[in-house]
């Protein structure tokens, strides 16, 4: 019992980190109409800001504002440099141009910090694991648990309280109309493709101390923020929210359970192989199963 | 010219051919220099080109074109025709990843050329799919699982909990361990390939009693696992192949790695006269220390420079004989090629630990095997 408590942890957990991705992957499809799929660049970037910093100062708040600033400062220039030409294109074009970012990030960052994984560990105030009774549980996943509910709290405020939330739902809603109204476009693209981006460099200063910090570690998180983005609907905050909840305790509790529940029917070896084949496939047949019950996805308007 | 001074010099150029540097040879290594793998087959360059560059007039001799594979086999094909066809080189090298290897060796040896191979060593090429002219340098794939499952029991476990990926080279990995290990299973986990959060897995762990764990998760899953396990507190020992707790994963993991006991045909701190030199060299060149990739480039470089000594490439079977006589200095001590040309070698248990000046790296603490043969070395119809 208290071995599947903890697996349902595990799955908010690995549920929040991937609301960090798929928040900002569904803003920025929602307001611009634009797949990213560097979206796991701007990740890595912050994972690596992440460990520089804290390599050279020791400081993991420090390390945080590193990953937020250089993700936000590379999702902005993409945004001016090349993404801004590519609004009126359709998504092939988009997807082609995004996907030479991610070759372009990766040997970008192999030039600047090398081939070899960089270290990046848990800050000592949040090192060890914190015990509940018979459930003992790490203080770090607990932490990430925290700030993942933290933005999706802010985020919330950030679109339904303030003067620049009142722009991005417009700018979802009607792009001509709050240009028309004197507004900016350009620039609200720019901020809010950085904000994006500083989302996905916080997901991956989160992730760094607890996973491998190298080249190329932001695609396999990518495919599962755009499953929660499907699943959650294209463009809502909220959906990315429920979606990654439901995909992070799907795939965390499929990899535990599944395999059990063969071995009920089927030798161990075999359902140890078995279970764990249909576990990776588990978040895509949930993704099916919604998509047949609700095209749009969960919350999703378009 | 007089006919005596026309005998002179063919005589001379005959006693030149005889004794002087053979004819210059052509290598082209395809290797993973881009992608999540890119260490590993950085590390094996490096290695491969410092031992052509100690040797001097001899190194240069050898001729080495060097391209990326990417990771992606269809790459590697592609490179290999190019490099056969319109390259025309006489020996190819360099493929980290088994599937790579798998999709081009065979071509390559049927079209006459000689395969030596710095890193892969599936199980496919070393039985029945043995060949002449496919020499392994490194090890075959089961090697270093086999002698952890057989340190596992020097060591006294009697309940481990193994882990690898759902893949080709993960099975092979825990039917590697298991054809050696004696106690019982805790568990036997097969993780997605390419996974990355193991907190599910570790809390099996930790609720299936074991008294250790072993693991074979290559490159960042690795790295992912080793910080994730001590963060939990799990407080099991923690063994694996020497892959998993090699120089390229260590420097990245730190102290969560420390005690750790993996299995390699080397080490850094292995006590010869050879190895010394290459540390040291390696160290000075690169300002890092080596990996086992490294040292296996490095002695793949010198077995050709061994065969280039002693025959000529455009003499086939002289060139064999000259390669399977393996007569080089190995950083690994002794080392010869067994019936299927893959290597027959010692494997030592290492234990992660700290140097004085803080970095991390293996010292050996025992042998599992001497002079260990590979389990399908049988099924080679070659003698």
């Amino acid at each position: 019992m208290t071995l599947f408590l903890e697996q349902v942890l595990n799955g908010l957990q690995f549920g929040t980190m991937l609301f960090l991705m798929a928040a900002g992957l569904t803003l920025v499809f929602g307001v611009m109409g634009l797949i990213n799929l560097a979206h796991g660049s701007l990740y890595m970037v912050g994972a690596f800001a992440a460990a520089a910093a804290a390599a050279a100062t020791g400081n993991f708040l420090l390390a945080i504002v590193a990953a937020l600033a250089a993700a936000a400062l590379a999702g902005a220039i993409v945004e001016i440099v090349v993404l801004r030409r590519l609004y009126r294109r359709d998504h092939l074009d988009q997807v082609l141009a995004t996907f030479a970012l991610i070759l372009i990030f990766s040997e970008g960052v192999r030039w600047i910090f090398g081939s070899f994984p960089l270290y990046l560990d848990v800050p000592r105030a949040l090192a060890g694991a914190v015990h509940v009774g018979p459930l003992s549980y790490p203080l770090y996943r607990l932490a990430i648990i925290v700030v993942g509910i933290a933005v999706a709290v802010g985020l919330w405020l950030l679109i339904n309280r303030t003067r620049l939330g009142v722009q991005i739902r417009a700018g979802e809603a009607d792009r001509e109309m709050i240009a028309a109204l004197g507004i900016d476009i350009a620039r609200l693209y720019t901020v809010v493709f950085a904000l994006g981006a500083a989302l996905a460099g916080l997901a991956g200063a989160l992730i760094g101390p607890i996973q491998s910090v190298q080249v190329g570690m932001g695609e396999p998180v990518l495919i599962m923020a755009f499953v929660v983005v499907v699943i959650g609907g294209i463009g809502s905050i909220r959906g990315a929210l429920v979606g990654a909840i439901l995909v992070g305790v799907t795939d965390t509790l499929g990899r535990f359970l599944l395999p059990i529940v063969l071995g009920g029917f089927m030798d161990q070896a075999s359902a140890m192989s078995v279970g764990s084949a249909l576990a990776s496939m588990s978040i895509y047949i949930l993704m099916a199963v919604i998509l047949v019950w609700r095209p749009t996805g969960l919350m999703g308007a378009h | 010219m007089t006919a005596r001074t026309t005998f002179a010099a063919a005589l001379s150029a005959a006693l030149l051919a005889s004794t002087a540097i053979a004819a210059p040879v052509k290598v082209g290594m395809i290797t993973t220099l881009s992608g999540g793998g890119a260490g590993l087959g950085i590390d094996v360059r490096d290695g491969f080109m410092l031992a052509l560059k100690q040797a001097g007039d001899a190194g240069a001799e050898v001729t080495l074109i060097t391209e990326d594979d990417q990771q992606k086999p269809e790459v590697g094909v592609q490179l290999a025709d190019k490099m056969i066809q319109s390259d025309n080189v006489d020996i190819l090298t360099g493929i980290i990843f088994s599937n790579i290897a798998l999709a081009v060796v065979p071509a390559a040896v049927k079209q006459g050329k000689f395969y030596l191979s710095p890193n892969a060593g599936p199980s496919q090429l070393a039985g029945k799919g043995c060949d002449p002219n496919y020499f392994n340098v490194a090890y075959q794939n089961d090697n270093q699982h086999e002698a952890a499952g057989e340190y596992a029991n020097t060591l006294g476990y009697k309940n481990i909990f193994i882990l690898a990926p759902n893949y080709p080279a993960g099975k092979d990995s825990l039917n590697g361990f298991k054809r050696f290990y004696k106690g019982e299973l805790a568990g036997e986990l097969y993780t997605k390939l390419g996974q990355t959060d193991f907190a599910a897995e570790i809390a099996q762990i930790k609720a299936s009693g074991a008294d250790s764990v072993f693991f074979f998760l290559p490159g960042g899953m690795g790295i992912s696992f080793i910080k994730q396990f001590a963060n939990a507190d799990a407080g099991l020992p923690m063994m694996g192949p020497g892959f998993s707790f090699d120089q390229d994963v260590l420097g990245a993991v730190g102290d969560a790695a420390l005690g750790a006991i993996n299995t390699a045909q080397w080490s850094p701190d292995l006590d010869n006269e050879a190895n010394k030199g290459f540390v040291a060299a390696f160290e000075a060149e690169y300002g890092r220390l080596p990996s086992v990739y490294a040292s296996q480039g490095y002695d793949t470089a010198q077995l050709i420079l061994s065969a280039q000594a002693a025959a000529d490439i455009a003499d086939h079977d002289a060139y064999h004989a000259a390669l399977k006589a393996a007569d080089f200095p190995s950083v690994r001590g002794s080392f010869k090629f067994g019936n299927n040309q893959h290597p027959i070698q010692n494997f030592y248990a290492r234990e992660v630990v700290k140097r004085d000046d803080g970095v991390i790296t293996n010292r050996i603490v025992g042998t599992a095997f001497e002079n260990h043969v590979d389990a399908y070395a049988a099924e080679c119809p070659m003698q």
